[in-house]
């Protein structure tokens, strides 16, 4: 066994990498429970990788074979209604968990230097993920697959100049049709996966270059000889650390973490599966009820709301009465987020030592984006829309707020050391 | 391997114009890429607009033509008809064409670019039914209105301009294709032309 190792180790970086990456890489000992995000986003990746190839052995992707084959998937494959199932569940698990995952850096100021490049594949992967999604919705080719595909396209027509030719361009047809539903199959199997992929492994090479923050904002790497040998950390980490750092306050992530992670899955597969088994179309939020008819050019459904995760965009939308307004908005919402680590300049990363007015708007940023969530789910009437309104202001003012608090922000004292 | 000076200028300027000349492949190489998305033949030729030839309607009459696989309604109106649609605004859904049914040319009370010529796809904005248009006897289905559009599937009832009534299950006013006048007695329907 041994010589066979020997023998990889002299011809691939084997044993060298799983000690840089797990076995010897130092991370801090204080995770709490919103450090599990990251791992489950990347399980549910795998659930929507390994599934989705298995959909695709039975699925017909074209406008008069698409339907009838993820019925065919649901009724007549052996177990083709749960491997469809844990991949249309897996699609609102990643944005449960990639939303929390955002939420726990915007808390404990993950996205500060020099951590600034690692937030911004991550917004990458966002942006890639919310692509992935739209497209994939389109592919049951029910009636709020093509609806909602008919009004996220139509977006682009308030583009000015080229606005409706860009929308063609995109259909590659007059209306939405077999050809955009071949291509956005194209790209939602092969194109965006393999992007995505990517995406994460830079995430993470980005990640483990600069090392994990931890909820109390503390960096865990000191200054080379700035640390007492009674107080470093009692593990053997890899000399790519060591070597230009003390390291305090850490665990290797092998095996430590490792298991952690485990207990924190298996409780996520617990929810999981009941949704899969109990709930897969969670009342209409997962699987919305018009798409159990297929598409029908001719008859709009009374009601065409996005799938939950779009919503607190689609609400922007709707509350800017000009169209190419509230396209802008709407993008400006994401492009907020891009831009978060520059518009945030305080020092301090967590909210643990920011001030309480930090907390606060934080705390309302919050709450306005999950009442968006609600409200892009409800149809526009005046009461909606004014408070729609409301919280997208809300919304973009906390990022203009911090923009100017964050400078001479009256913080809390930091300590040197996370707590023994 | 040759001892001669390094010429900096001569590999600067090799290396400036191969560059270039890649750049150049690289974007020629994405035009199929990209071109491809464009609709295709086929899609364009069921796409393409349709001329409807008006010089022979009677007033009153209606012209059916098939655009995209849809039934468009030609009506010339009557200026009986068109002193009707005031009448009835305060019955209807969306009297003033807020929804986005119709191109901006044809956002008045007319829905037309013409008061005369009405142009509209007549498929039921409810459930994808094509509506009866019912000339002078739409009095039977709205009290004191003699012509309009009546949708025999579930009751939805549409003005001779094609806004709906409140009260009937149908959502929207019928949609008004982009259309334009190529003279006096033929419209284009498909397109917005230069006027849009």
């Amino acid at each position: 066994m041994k010589k066979l190792i020997a023998w990889f180790d002299e011809r691939i970086p084997m044993t060298k990498t799983w000690n840089i990456h797990l076995a010897q890489y130092p991370a801090p000992k204080n995770f709490n429970f919103w450090y599990i995000f990251g791992v489950l986003a990347m399980l549910v990746l795998v659930n929507q990788i390994l599934t989705g190839v298995w959909l695709t052995m039975n699925y017909v992707p074209s406008a008069e074979g698409a339907f009838a084959s993820v019925e065919y998937i649901m009724r007549d494959i052996d177990y083709g209604w749960l491997l469809r199932y844990m991949h249309s569940t897996g699609a609102s698990a990643f944005f449960v968990v990639v939303y929390l995952h955002m939420f726990r850096g915007m808390m404990y100021g993950s996205y500060q230097k020099p951590r600034e490049l690692l937030w911004v594949f991550g917004m990458l992967i966002f942006l890639v993920l919310m692509a992935e999604a739209f497209m994939g919705y389109l592919l049951p080719w029910g009636q709020m697959s093509y609806w909602g595909a008919q009004v996220i396209i139509s977006l682009f027509g308030a583009i000015p100049f080229i606005g409706d030719d860009l929308t063609l361009w995109i259909r590659g047809d007059y209306v939405i049709s077999g050809a955009t539903l071949n291509r956005f199959f194209a790209l939602h199997v092969i194109a965006l996966p393999l992007v995505l992929v990517i995406l994460v492994f830079l995430h993470i090479v980005a990640l483990h270059e600069v090392g994990s923050n931890n909820p109390e904002g503390i960096d865990i790497k000191k200054k080379k000889g700035s640390v007492a040998e009674e107080d470093k950390a009692k593990f053997k980490f890899h000399e790519r650390f060591t070597k230009k750092y003390d390291i305090v306050d850490a665990f290797p992530f092998f095996p430590y973490y490792v298991v952690k992670d485990l207990v924190g899955i298996g409780i996520f597969l617990f929810a999981f599966c009941y949704v899969i088994f109990f709930a897969p179309a969670m009342g209409g939020l997962f699987l919305e009820p018009p798409n159990f008819e297929a598409a029908n050019p001719l008859k709009t459904p009374e009601h065409i709301a996005p799938v939950w995760y779009f919503t607190p965009f689609y609400a922007i939308l709707r509350a800017v009465p000009d169209k190419l307004l509230g396209v802008i908005l709407m993008f400006g919402a994401i492009a907020a987020l891009f831009v978060l680590p520059w518009l945030d300049r305080g020092k301090v990363r967590s909210i643990r030592y920011r001030s309480g007015f930090h907390k606060l708007n934080l705390t309302v940023f919050a709450i306005s984006f999950v009442a968006l969530g609600y409200l892009g789910l409800k149809p526009a009437t005046e009461i909606y829309t004014l408070f729609a309104r409301i919280f997208t202001f809300l919304y973009f003012a906390f990022f203009v707020l911090l923009f100017f608090y964050s400078k001479n922000e009256n913080t809390k004292p930091v300590p040197e050391r996370i707590t023994k | 391997m040759s001892n001669a000076p390094v010429d900096k200028g001569r590999r600067r300027f090799l290396t400036v114009a191969t560059s270039v000349v890649g750049a150049a492949g690289a974007v020629g190489v994405a035009v199929p890429f990209i071109a491809s998305w464009n609709p295709s033949a086929k899609a364009k030729n069921a796409g393409a607009p349709v001329e409807v030839n008006i010089g022979k309607a009677e007033p009153g009459q209606m012209i059916r033509v098939e655009w995209r696989g849809q039934p468009v309604w030609v009506v010339r109106r009557t200026p009986e008809m068109l002193a009707s649609l005031d009448k009835v605004s305060d019955q209807l859904r969306d009297p003033n064409s807020e929804e986005p049914q119709q191109p901006a040319y044809a956002t008045n009370t007319y829905r037309s670019r013409k008061e005369e010529y009405f142009v509209a796809v007549g498929i039921c904005t409810h459930l994808g039914c094509s509506p009866q248009y019912l000339e002078d006897s739409f009095g039977e289905q709205v009290e004191g209105v003699s012509s309009g559009f009546f949708c025999p599937c579930h009751g939805s009832k549409f003005d001779i301009a094609g806004r709906v009534f409140s009260g009937v299950p149908a959502p929207y006013n019928l949609v008004v294709p982009p259309h334009y006048y190529i003279d006096d007695t033929t419209i284009l329907v498909g397109e917005d032309g230069e006027q849009a």
